[in-house]
């Protein structure tokens, strides 16, 4: 989205589909963001493997030729799952592939990989300029206290923009900025002042601490900038708990995306206080786009 | 990040994890019991080690679902140790093979696992299985025929019961329904009791009593040397079996240094050095654990077993032990390798001999993986040496000799140039055309100059072409060369 990286190698906008509710705005919000970024598009499905083993023989012996028969064994077991899985993942990809045709994107790429999601995307890394996941996948569907078990891992092992999906689709019309002058939350900054395209969009700069004199001056420098990249800024300080302040501030003001840092603190504190990001992941009831 | 750790490692299979856990458990503790009586200690100090080792792997390892434990190749290289110096300063030696394992998991020595050629891994495979069924036999001689009775009676059951139910653990059974019997019977026949004692107490941390001076260094070093080694090496593969048949990745840096940690552990907890048992890592995937949780349910029951079941884990007759030891030297011997010597090269058979051989003759796997290395190498060696030709041409109307070289020139094959050219013809002028040759070491360019020289003494204007390139190969870093153009480049057709 910077425009170093727009000269540079062809990046894409990184959908990623599985059998979960969220799949379909994931496709709709990727499209949305392909089209107005004027990236391309690709879809990837990823093929879990099941940790839980296929065979149950409890005999606990081992006798002539036990290593080969057992190879072989799992071998078959996993072939036909597998392909079971290719067969389901192929399905998905097509509808999802029609679904951002009818939004307008021209030709999306599909993309099918083995391995864990975070291992996929952590080799694909390179070519991601954004990537849409939603907040929980097939498995954790029902658990609504949870995160997927992939998001964190992947947040915070990529160094891209992120966007994690958590309702449906409804084109963004005004953009709330959590700025508290660390460095991610920096890059969230620049990223809006580098991309042209979301000019037309109102931003709400806001910031939640509890000295105004430090906030106010963040602020001041963060409106000007975006004031002089063409922003319509609102500037707001807020006090009280960041993630629930945050969390009543996009009610109130009717805010479609948020864009923050994550994982800006060091783990030591994140272990004793809580994450924000975790938080806010978990409360929030729009799309976050999350940059490390 | 040792102990780094995901959540599915841990709870992604948990019904899965516990049940193998649990099998692997009952097939390690007459393993454990067995290695000690190889070793000369007491059946405490096996399983003390196999409990510390099995928790502290499941925990810190890098290849989840992988069992390690008190293993027979380590029991083997520590009988002398104990017969001469004893008990503590085999605890001594296992801790300072601990430090040897971390540093080489820190010096990432696993990489060189890749000279290990599979020939080399099926022979040291095959001699462990024979390591294992051998130490069986002192339990099998001189005995009354019960023992035979009871041995034959436990593989039986062992091997038929499977057929009918695939629920329990036959060796499990076999060691249950014998020990009731024999003791029912009252049977005249070694029993685990009489060869030592058993684990009464969860075990205590104590520093091994002995002298730290260097006169104890001399004494345990050569001993902590040949474990470390043994020990890595057969935690390595194991590791590369399990990668096989679950289909996922190890991280084989991490697993040496946990290897390291767990044997430090051990030692401190009065038990021996140990590292990753094929035939149980087997045992486990076949019982469908994948997980750490495995692992680590496998070290706690059978600890819990023991300590709690005390009594009557010593009534155990010691021919079941050896049943169900005899299965483990089945279930870890490659047979394919046997039907496969038709089909191999002579060489690849003649390595995975010389490697069986050389452990079963000297109980040392780590001298057997050597032999089978260098004997590998050299037959590499002479197999790329008969890479190279010289082809050589006349031109009458110059009087000129030219003489190409084409192909690898190196120590194996210099000799064989040098062969080639006619020292005894007299000509004005030779030609050496090295354009399609590589130089891979110093003893193909002396081979050349001697060429050259002896070619002048003779008589003739000596010209060599293509030097500068047919010796770009000789290289000891590959650093500068690591990009396929530049391959390209040095051992295209310059």
């Amino acid at each position: 989205m910077s425009n170093e990286t727009e000269n540079t190698v062809i990046t894409e906008v990184l959908a990623c589909i599985d059998g979960s509710r969220y799949s379909s705005a994931v496709c709709d919000y990727a499209a949305w963001f392909s089209l107005s970024m004027s990236a391309p598009l690709a879809l990837l499905h990823n093929l879990e493997h099941s940790e839980n083993a296929a065979s149950s023989d409890l005999s606990g012996t081992i006798g002539l030729d036990s290593r080969e028969n057992l190879l072989e064994e799992l071998t078959l077991i996993e072939a036909q799952r597998n392909k079971l899985l290719i067969e389901q993942g192929k399905l998905m990809l097509d509808a999802a592939k029609a679904r951002v045709i009818a939004a307008g994107i021209a030709a999306p790429t599909l993309k099918q990989r083995h391995d864990g999601l975070t291992e996929s995307l952590i080799a694909m890394e390179n070519d991601i300029r954004l990537l849409v996941l939603g907040v929980r996948g097939e498995e954790h569907a029902q658990d609504e206290h949870h995160l997927g078990s992939h998001l964190e891992a992947s947040i915070r092992a990529l160094h891209r923009p992120i966007l994690v999906v958590n309702c449906d689709f409804k084109e963004p019309k005004k953009i709330m900025l959590a700025y508290d002058g660390s460095e991610a939350s920096g890059k969230a900054l620049e990223l809006l002042v580098n991309s042209q395209r979301f000019t037309h969009l109102p931003v709400h700069l806001v910031t939640v601490g509890e000295s105004p004199s430090t906030t106010s001056a963040l602020q001041d420098a963060a409106t000007s900038k975006l004031q002089n990249a063409g922003h319509t800024v609102t500037a707001v300080t807020l006090e009280g708990e960041p993630s629930k302040t945050l969390r009543s501030y996009q009610d109130e003001h009717d805010i479609d995306l948020t864009l923050m840092g994550a994982f800006s603190h060091t783990r030591l504190r994140e272990w004793v206080l809580g994450s924000m990001t975790v938080k806010m992941l978990l409360s929030s009831s729009r799309p976050l786009l999350l940059l490390r | 990040m040792l102990l780094s750790s995901t959540r599915r490692d841990w709870l992604g299979n948990v019904r899965g994890d516990s049940l193998a856990g649990i099998v692997v458990a009952l097939a390690l503790i007459p393993e454990a019991i067995a290695f000690s009586i190889i070793a000369g200690v007491d059946p405490k100090v096996g399983l003390y080690a196999s409990f510390c080792i099995a928790v502290l792997t499941s925990i810190l390892g890098g290849r989840p679902g992988m069992i390690s434990a008190a293993t027979g190749a380590m029991a083997l290289l520590m009988v002398t140790l104990v017969k001469d110096h004893g008990l503590q300063y085999l605890l001594a030696a296992t801790m300072l093979t601990g430090v040897l394992q971390i540093i080489a998991g820190y010096m990432k020595l696993g990489e060189l696992m890749r000279f290990v050629s599979r020939s080399v891994v099926t022979g040291f495979v095959n001699a462990l299985a024979i390591l294992i069924f051998l130490a069986q036999l002192p339990e099998l001689t001189d005995v009354s025929w019960h023992t035979y009775a009871v041995t034959a009676a436990g593989l039986g059951i062992i091997y038929l019961f499977p057929l009918i139910n695939k629920t329990l653990p036959s060796p499990l059974l076999a060691i249950l329904a014998l020990t009731a019997a024999s003791t029912y019977l009252g049977l005249d026949i070694r029993t685990v009791g009489d060869l030592g004692a058993l684990p009464d107490t969860l075990p205590i941390f104590l520093w091994p009593d002995v002298p730290l001076t260097l006169e104890t260094l001399k004494i345990v070093f050569p001993y902590s040397a040949g474990l470390a080694v043994v020990g890595l090496l057969e935690s390595l593969m194991t590791a590369t079996i399990v990668d096989d048949l679950t289909d996922t990745p190890s991280d084989k840096s991490r697993e040496c240094k946990a290897q390291g940690i767990a044997n430090i552990g051990a030692g401190l907890l009065g038990g021996m050095a140990g590292c990753a048992m094929i035939g149980q890592s087997v045992i486990n995937i076949k019982s469908g654990g994948r997980g750490r949780l495995s692992t680590l349910v496998a070290g706690t029951v059978l600890l819990l077993m023991v300590v709690f079941f005390e009594e009557q884990v010593s009534m155990i007759p010691m021919g079941v032990l050896v049943s169900v030891m005899i299965m483990v030297s089945i279930g870890t011997f490659n047979w394919a390798s046997i039907r496969d010597l038709k089909k191999y090269p002579l060489s690849s058979n003649l390595v995975m001999l010389t490697t069986v051989t050389v452990v079963v003759w000297t109980h040392n796997l780590a001298y057997g993986v050597l032999a089978g290395v260098l004997l590998a190498a050299l037959f590499f060696a002479n197999r790329v040496g008969h890479f190279m030709y010289v082809a050589s041409k006349y031109d009458e109307t110059q009087d000129k000799r030219s003489y190409q070289v084409v192909g690898q020139v190196f120590f194996a094959s210099a000799e064989k140039m040098l062969g080639a050219f006619d020292f005894k013809e007299a000509v004005s002028t030779v030609v050496i055309d090295l354009n399609r040759a590589h130089f891979w070491d110093i003893t193909a360019v002396s081979a050349l100059d001697k060429a050259v020289i002896k070619f002048r003494r003779e008589g003739a204007e000596i010209e060599v072409r293509g030097l500068n390139e047919a010796s770009e190969t000789i290289i000891d870093r590959f650093g500068v060369h690591d990009k396929p153009e530049e391959i390209d480049k040095v051992l295209g057709e310059h």
